[in-house]
């Protein structure tokens, strides 16, 4: 399914934000949310994108959609550079790009029956022109993420959490999109849902060739759905490579600690596991440390660290980690 | 170990549009002194539900408990008079809940937030009762405790507030803490912090903790022993070790199996339990896993289970195929 070329390229993104400066805002200054990150996406594969909550990784994903203007760096999505194009050019390029949001109720409009809503983009994107024919595809598109023809009537309201993202899906995928930016799909879900919406992912791939670009900040469903995965701290991409390297030998001792943490259902095992408790928390991006930006946190950081800004480096054969140790 | 809580047949129902919740059903469980024990279940299980009604804050007229026995100490706090709860909440048992920002007061400090309690609970002085407050920010690891004791909640991360919380969960030296989803909000490395701190604090201070939370590996790496609840009734129970290794009830099999797990080879495919969680309004006579559950035989539409022994001392589960669950060969988990 994969071809040469990759669908999506992110090369040096940089998104700043300016904050404070004005009447009550005190003093001013910059958050580097996004601090020059490079990764591409083939087609059909999925990428996990990792980290704790203000990492950079949800800003990552609005800039791949242009819901967010990149400070600079280059999208290139379909041979295109998404950042160099205007509003009118972009229009054809968000068909493509489609995103699912953590909270579908809040991204549903409570007012439109699930019906409405998936026939909306269909009408105003000229995807389905003809009403009688929108019918047909609405029904489609509930086949094909597992709802029933009668749901086309209801209103998110009374839908459980489990079937509103179901509908999500389903609005991103009436789109007929490449690629679907998926951001904390699952979260928000019972545990007994979860898997349910991961597998439809997973079939809605297979059956259409999408991509993914899979944010989430839960180590084990990331590893369950990607192909590759990045890991984000601070701005910043610290670890890249395929799966199975990461996971089986993770390299940048963010990564490490990141897996040590995640409690394993299991116990017997976590009594015997040995159990890396990272110090302190993450710093402020207004204010980010010198040189590398984990070493305040790090376990084996060295005074080189405080100085030196650790390049994403190839380590191994398609794994690279930004760490002067690794 | 002496039993410290024992919740006999508690009965709470709210009263909402679609009719009378049953949230919490006649469920009975107890905590040990120094133990931790869990609560778990997704949400609507009537976890939350539980921990509120031993406090005796169900919010009223909605919430009402309707049945049941609530003996702290051998005392049915039930039976009390709102004055004498009040002098169980927070000097007997104290609650950590899930949202710090939404449970601390934002306009007060946080050194009036930890003294009130030590003056009104153990008749501390203001001086006294600020040496001790700084002493507990110490103990729950805030750098700097004498000036944060001025600061404001606003002022502290996300990680810290919890461990404020914490500070005054344990400011009266509790016996009994009641957790309801104490890192839920929080990120993966900060999680292991404060579960780490609470479990070092339990030990040391030895009082005894209810955990409530859906996330199946927290409960392994803390719990002793597990309570699983659906759809406001416990469906199995049983030490973590062997509720984890071999569950006997379908749905705790299913949960288990739902999950990814980091330690074990990848699976191609999700095993999820199907269907959605029951409308509470709209329960039958039989067991409320029935519909979604692999094991439902003719009797579980009509015939409610109730918990009975299933292995080790301890162990009951609620499900009339306990055999069959057992002889499945998925139903060992390792």
């Amino acid at each position: 399914m994969t071809d040469e070329r990759p669908l999506l390229e992110v090369r040096d993104l940089v998104k700043h934000f300016h904050v404070g400066g004005g009447l009550f805002g005190g003093p001013a200054g910059v958050v580097r949310a996004v601090d020059g990150v490079s990764f591409s996406l083939r087609r059909g594969e999925t990428v996990g994108l990792v980290g704790e909550s203000g990492c950079g990784k949800t800003t990552t994903g609005r800039c791949i959609l242009q819901l967010e203007r990149p400070t600079s760096g280059e999208i290139v999505f379909e041979g295109r550079d998404l950042t160099k194009l205007d509003d009118v050019e972009l229009r054809p390029f968000r068909r493509r790009i489609q995103v699912i949001f953590q909270d579908p109720y809040s991204s549903l409009n409570p007012r439109m029956t699930v019906g409405q809503i998936l026939a909306e983009p269909l009408a105003v994107h000229g995807i389905v022109p003809e009403r009688a024919k929108r019918e047909t595809r609405v029904r489609e598109l509930l086949a094909h993420v597992g709802l029933l023809p009668q749901h086309a009537h209801r209103y998110p309201h009374q839908l459980s959490g489990g079937q509103r993202q179901r509908v999500g899906i389903a609005r991103a995928l009436a789109m007929e999109p490449s690629l679907i930016v998926c951001d904390e799909p699952v979260s928000a879900l019972d545990v007994s849902i979860q898997a349910q919406i991961i597998n439809l992912l997973e079939d809605l791939q297979r059956e259409f060739g999408l991509t993914y670009l899979f944010i989430a900040h839960d180590l084990s469903v990331v590893r369950h759905i990607s192909d590759h995965v990045a890991v984000m701290y601070l701005g910043k991409i610290v670890e890249l490579a395929d799966r199975k390297s990461l996971y089986d030998d993770p390299l940048h001792p963010y990564t490490k600690a990141l897996l040590a943490a995640v409690p394993i259902p299991d116990p017997e095992l976590e009594a015997r596991r040995e159990h890396i408790v990272l110090r302190g928390e993450v710093p402020s991006p207004l204010r980010p440390p010198s040189g590398c930006v984990f070493h305040p946190r790090c376990p084996i950081a060295i005074e080189r660290c405080a100085r030196e800004v650790p390049e994403l480096r190839e380590i191994r054969p398609g794994h690279g980690a930004a760490c002067i140790l690794a | 170990m002496a039993t410290l809580l024992e919740v006999r047949n508690l009965t709470t129902e709210f009263v909402t549009s679609g009719g009378v919740v049953r949230a919490v059903d006649g469920v009975s469980w107890d905590v040990r002194e120094g133990e931790t024990v869990a609560l778990v279940g997704e949400s609507g299980c009537g976890k939350s539900v539980s921990a509120l009604s031993v406090m005796r804050l169900v919010a009223a007229p909605a919430g009402r408990i309707v049945g049941g026995q609530v003996l702290f100490k051998g005392r049915d706090l039930l039976a009390l008079s709102e004055e004498e709860m009040r002098r169980i909440r927070g000097r007997e048992i104290a609650m950590i809940f899930q949202e710090p920002m939404t449970s601390l007061n934002p306009v007060l400090t946080i050194g009036r937030q930890l003294t009130e309690g030590l003056e009104i609970h153990l008749g501390m002085t203001p001086p006294e009762a600020r040496a001790r407050a700084a002493l507990l920010l110490g103990m729950v690891g805030i750098p700097d405790p004498a000036r944060r004791l001025g600061q404001y909640p606003h002022q502290f991360s996300g990680g810290m507030r919890q461990r404020m919380m914490i500070a005054m969960a344990l400011a009266c030296e509790p016996s009994l803490v009641l957790a309801d989803e104490p890192t839920t909000a929080l990120d993966v490395t900060i999680q292991a912090q404060i579960l780490e701190l609470m479990k070092d604090l339990s030990r040391r201070l030895g009082v005894a903790m209810l955990i409530i939370t859906h996330n199946l590996g927290v409960v392994a790496r803390y719990a002793d022993r597990v309570n699983v609840m659906y759809a406001g009734r416990i469906v199995e129970r049983g030490s973590a070790r062997e509720l984890y290794a071999e569950p006997r009830h379908p749905y705790t099999l299913g949960l288990l199996k739902s999950v990814p797990r980091l330690d074990e080879p990848r699976r191609a495919r999700l095993d999820p339990i199907e269907g959605q969680p029951p409308d509470l309004t709209q329960l039958g006579a039989g067991c409320a896993f029935e519909p979604r559950c692999g094991f439902r035989v003719e009797r579980c539409t009509a015939d409610r289970p109730e918990l009975r022994p299933a292995g080790g001392e301890g162990h009951v589960a609620a499900c009339w195929e306990l055999g069959r669950v057992a002889r499945t060969p998925a139903a060992r988990v390792q």
